[in-house]
Parts: C-alpha cells; sequence; structure tokens
C-alpha cells in the first residue's frame, strides 16, 4: 500500500478517544488533512465518521488525543472560537435555523468583527451567483426550503465564516440526483479557492471523484488509508470497509 | 341588567396598564426560558431590587427618570454577574439543577434585601401627579404612561431582536445552541446578555410600578407567579405569546372583579392556567405545531 504524505497538515487529528456518555465510539482516530486538499473518509453507518467531525468542531471533547490546527492544539476549546479560526462546519443534519430567513441565517456567519461591508457583499454575492435559488430566497425562512435547498444554505453558511477547511457531513444524502451534482461542483469550486476539504459520504463514486486522499474507519478507528485516485468503485477495499 | 359600560372601560384601561407592565417582567421571563432552559425563580427579586435601586436614586438625585435608567444599568449588570456565577457552570444540566440555584438566588436577594432595607415598605413618587376624568374617576395619566413606556421597551426589545445582529445571535442561539456556537456565536455571552436583559427589562418593571404599590423585599413574589402563568400560558419561551397572554389575562381579571372582590378574581388567571394545561399545554398564542 502507497502511503501517501502531506506536508504540513492544516488540521491533524492524533489519537482521539471520544465518549458519548458511557459508550466509547472513537478509539484513536488519527487523520491529516493539508491546506486546501479534499480528503474523504468513508466507512459504515456508526463507525464514528460523524463523531470524529464534531470532535474536530469541539462539539464533542475527545478524552485522550489531541487536534491540531497550523500546529497550534484546538483540543477541548470551545466550539465558537474554533468556527473563528476557520473551521466551517456543515452537519449532516443541516440544522438551518429554521425559524431564521435565508439571510438570517447567513449573517450568524457574516457578522463578525473585522469584516468590511464590501467584503460581506462579495462574500454574499459569490453564494447567490452560484445558487441563484438561495439569492431568491433570501427573504424566506430557512425552515420552508427544501432539502436540497436547505444543503445548499448549510454550506453557504459555514462559507460565510471564509474558513479555512470545511468538515462537510453526508452533504448528497437524500438529495435528487441534479442536486448531488450541484454539491460536486460546489466542492471543486472550494478546492479551486484553495478551501481544505474532510468529507464525510456514503456515496462512494462522488468521494473518489471529488477527492484526493480517502481514508477507511472501522469500530471507531482508522483502518486504511489510500490516495483516491488508485481506487476504483470496485476496488476490494471498498468492499472490504462499506460492503454489506 | 344594565351593563355597566363606564365600569367595562375603566376596567379595560386598568387591566391594559397591568397587562403591559406584566409583559414586562414576562418577556424577559420567557426570554430567559427560550433560550437557555431556564425557569429563573429569582426574577421577582430582580424586579424588587430594581425598585429599590429606584428608590435609592430617587432619595439621592429627586430624578425618577435617572434612577430609572440607573436601576435598568445596575441590575442588569447584577443579572450577568449571577448567571456568570450561578448559572453558567450549570449550563447543559439537568433542569432541575438550575430551578434549585435560581430559587436558591431568589431567597438569598429576598433576604438581602430585608436585611438592608428592613421590613417598612418604600414608596417611589411618580414623577408627575396629573390626572385626567374618566366617567366620574380621576385617572392618573402616569398608569397611562406606564402602560406607553413597558410597550417602547417591549417594542425596542422586538427591534433588537429582529434587526441587530446581537439579536440574531440571541434567535439562532434559542434555536440551535450548538449549531450557533458551530458558526461562531459565543454562546456562553449570549447567554449573559439574555439574562441581563431580562434583569434589565424586570428591573425597569420594578422602577415603573412603584409608585403604585410600596416597595418592599416581597414584592417580587406576587408578579413572578403572574408571570410564570403569563408565560406558560403565552407559550413556554414565546416572546410574543407572552406579551399577548400577559394582556388577556390582566384583561380578563380585571373584567372579573367587576363583579367579585380583587383577591378573588386572581382565581380566573389560575383557571385559564389549569385549562391551558389540560387542554393546550404548548400554550394558548402559539401556532398549532407541526
Amino acid at each position: 500500500m502507497s502511503e501517501p504524505q502531506t506536508s504540513q497538515p492544516l488540521v491533524s487529528v492524533q489519537g482521539i478517544h471520544t465518549y458519548y456518555g458511557k459508550s466509547h465510539i472513537l478509539h484513536g482516530v488519527t487523520l491529516d488533512v493539508g491546506p486546501g486538499e479534499v480528503v474523504g473518509l468513508l466507512g459504515r453507518n456508526g463507525v464514528g465518521k460523524s463523531t470524529t467531525l464534531k470532535s474536530i468542531m469541539g462539539l464533542v471533547n475527545p478524552s485522550e488525543g489531541t487536534i491540531t490546527f497550523h500546529g497550534q492544539s484546538i483540543t477541548r476549546e470551545p466550539p465558537h472560537k474554533i468556527a473563528r479560526i476557520g473551521i466551517g462546519y456543515v452537519p449532516e443534519d443541516r440544522r438551518i435555523f429554521k425559524l431564521l430567513t435565508v439571510m438570517e441565517n447567513l449573517r450568524t456567519g457574516l457578522d463578525r468583527a473585522g469584516v468590511t461591508d464590501a467584503r460581506k457583499r462579495e462574500l454574499l454575492d459569490k453564494i447567490f451567483t452560484f445558487f441563484p435559488r438561495l439569492g431568491e430566497r433570501r427573504n424566506q425562512a430557512g425552515g420552508t426550503l427544501s432539502g436540497g435547498e436547505q444543503q445548499m444554505l448549510a454550506i453557504s453558511r459555514a462559507m460565510m465564516l471564509e474558513p479555512k477547511i470545511i468538515l462537510l457531513d453526508e452533504p448528497t444524502e437524500g438529495l435528487m440526483p441534479r442536486m448531488v451534482s450541484q454539491i460536486r461542483e460546489i466542492i471543486s469550486v472550494l478546492h479551486g479557492e484553495g478551501v481544505a476539504i474532510l468529507l464525510v459520504e456514503q456515496n462512494v463514486p462522488l468521494t473518489l471523484d471529488a477527492c484526493q486522499r480517502i481514508y477507511f474507519m472501522e469500530k471507531g478507528a482508522v483502518r486504511h488509508h489510500a490516495v483516491a485516485s488508485e481506487l476504483s468503485v470496485n476496488d476490494p477495499v471498498i468492499h472490504q470497509y462499506l460492503g454489506v | 341588567m344594565d351593563i355597566p359600560w363606564d365600569i367595562i372601560l375603566i376596567q379595560t384601561v386598568n387591566g391594559l396598564v397591568t397587562g403591559m407592565i406584566l409583559a414586562l417582567v414576562a418577556s424577559g421571563l420567557t426570554l430567559i426560558f427560550g433560550i437557555m432552559d431556564v425557569v429563573n425563580f429569582a426574577h421577582g427579586e430582580l424586579f424588587m431590587l430594581g425598585a429599590y435601586m429606584g428608590v435609592i436614586v430617587i432619595t439621592a438625585t429627586g430624578s425618577f427618570w435617572l434612577a430609572l435608567i440607573a436601576a435598568v444599568l445596575i441590575v442588569a449588570l447584577l443579572g450577568a454577574a449571577l448567571q456568570i456565577t450561578t448559572l453558567r457552570p450549570l449550563l447543559g444540566r439537568d433542569p432541575l439543577n438550575t430551578i434549585l440555584a435560581t430559587f436558591g438566588l431568589s431567597l438569598v436577594l429576598q433576604n438581602y434585601a430585608l436585611w438592608q432595607f428592613g421590613p417598612v415598605a418604600r414608596k417611589i413618587q411618580e414623577p408627575f401627579t396629573g390626572q385626567f376624568t374618566l366617567f366620574y374617576l380621576q385617572y392618573p395619566w402616569y398608569r397611562i404612561v406606564i402602560a406607553v413606556l413597558s410597550a417602547a421597551i417591549i417594542a425596542g426589545l422586538y427591534l433588537f431582536l429582529k434587526y441587530g445582529r446581537y439579536g440574531i445571535w440571541i434567535r439562532a442561539t434559542t434555536q440551535d445552541r450548538v449549531m450557533a456556537q458551530a458558526m461562531g456565536i459565543p454562546v456562553p455571552w449570549v447567554h449573559t446578555v439574555v439574562f441581563a436583559i431580562g434583569a434589565g427589562m424586570a428591573a425597569a418593571s420594578g422602577v415603573l410600578f412603584g409608585p403604585l404599590v410600596g416597595v418592599n423585599h416581597a414584592m417580587g413574589l406576587d408578579w413572578v407567579l403572574k408571570a410564570f402563568i403569563v408565560v406558560v400560558v403565552g407559550g413556554m419561551g414565546n416572546l410574543g405569546g407572552s406579551i399577548l397572554a400577559a394582556i388577556f389575562i390582566s384583561l380578563l381579571e380585571a373584567y372579573a372583579s367587576i363583579w367579585v372582590s380583587p383577591s378573588q378574581a386572581i382565581i380566573v388567571s389560575s383557571v385559564v392556567l389549569i385549562l391551558t394545561l389540560l387542554f393546550r399545554p404548548t400554550g394558548l398564542f402559539v401556532p398549532t405545531p407541526k
């Protein structure tokens, strides 16, 4: 197996153990994401992919291990600080603020100290050019949007933080094929802008296509690591870690 | 039987005045519940401390309006300090913890006031004593001013929540605390600020209402009880619902006291509370939940 190397990781997770109450979910997860790199995290349901993202975001605290961002430890920092230093989070269930309008949802990430009005307009224009639907519905409550539109909003909202990396948790889950290709496209756009992505997905072809490297998880730990271009959809590795 | 239109009109005015003050107390309470799931049993004491701060500043400066502003600011700061020391460490714990904590706070503050200011009720002089004729009554303008000012403060809160940057933070945190944090909103501070706003609003009601009743250490009890009823009837955490419920219940009580004594009229709000809990436990003024 070729062991792909990343120089100077942006985010580095070293041997984290995470518990929910008494259940031991992560058993020493270790992974790296380099600057601007798109990295996939594959595995069956319940192996701890989402928990890994939540641990990075500070939403659950690992009891052991460290997480660093640009070499600085962010282990057990509060989530709002982690978000402000440049980590965007798009959760599996999207978690749109349902009673806030589309615009207000975006403003939760936009109204930060040090963002000029011109910069705000620029960021919004970019989103509305890419997702015209959101522009049309900017004054509509988030809860009234369709599933696909909510996903676009969740991604756009994370982009308002101008993050260095976005943690994307199953962005294509339950979406129509047309929406899926739009998600694929936004991943490319973000990659083109130098934003790193840690992508948790069930959609294997999309993950292999979008990512440079893939981590495979099983039973709360990373078991395998590969360059995406060296894998095919029917690869035995895919069957081993994802087959039913 | 003749319908006593004049009395009904007078009681409508009375009900609206009490309703607005009650809405001011209850909106702080419901805001705090909505955002951090804390039932603040010390809310009545913040109301009472506001009134005492009013007494102190009026005695020192002679200005009612200065006293109103000073009381709001001092009690808001006190509220922030109480939240940081008492409630912040309990975030995410079972609600019983925060109920006990705020109940303890309420006992401490009440007895502090008794120790510091004594059992004799103090009086706040109303800022002006003008009256106008309402049928056979000389009705004080000050009561109308209370209602208008309370409405203005509530409207200010609404506009802040609707359009202010921090207002959006507060609403986002109310809806999804976890996602709000993940968007970089400093949720612990949002909680502190909301508690301070609620405390300041309670203090404002205390000063405004002070001239109508004596200021004493136990004055918060009646109000907080009624405010709790209003918050439940309006739908826990629902600001608009609480305001409507405050006016609704106050009007009902005012009309009831046409026929029965005012102390019996209080029964009406308890009946409304019980009926609400039985038939619409999510609140009377909430759209039917999906």
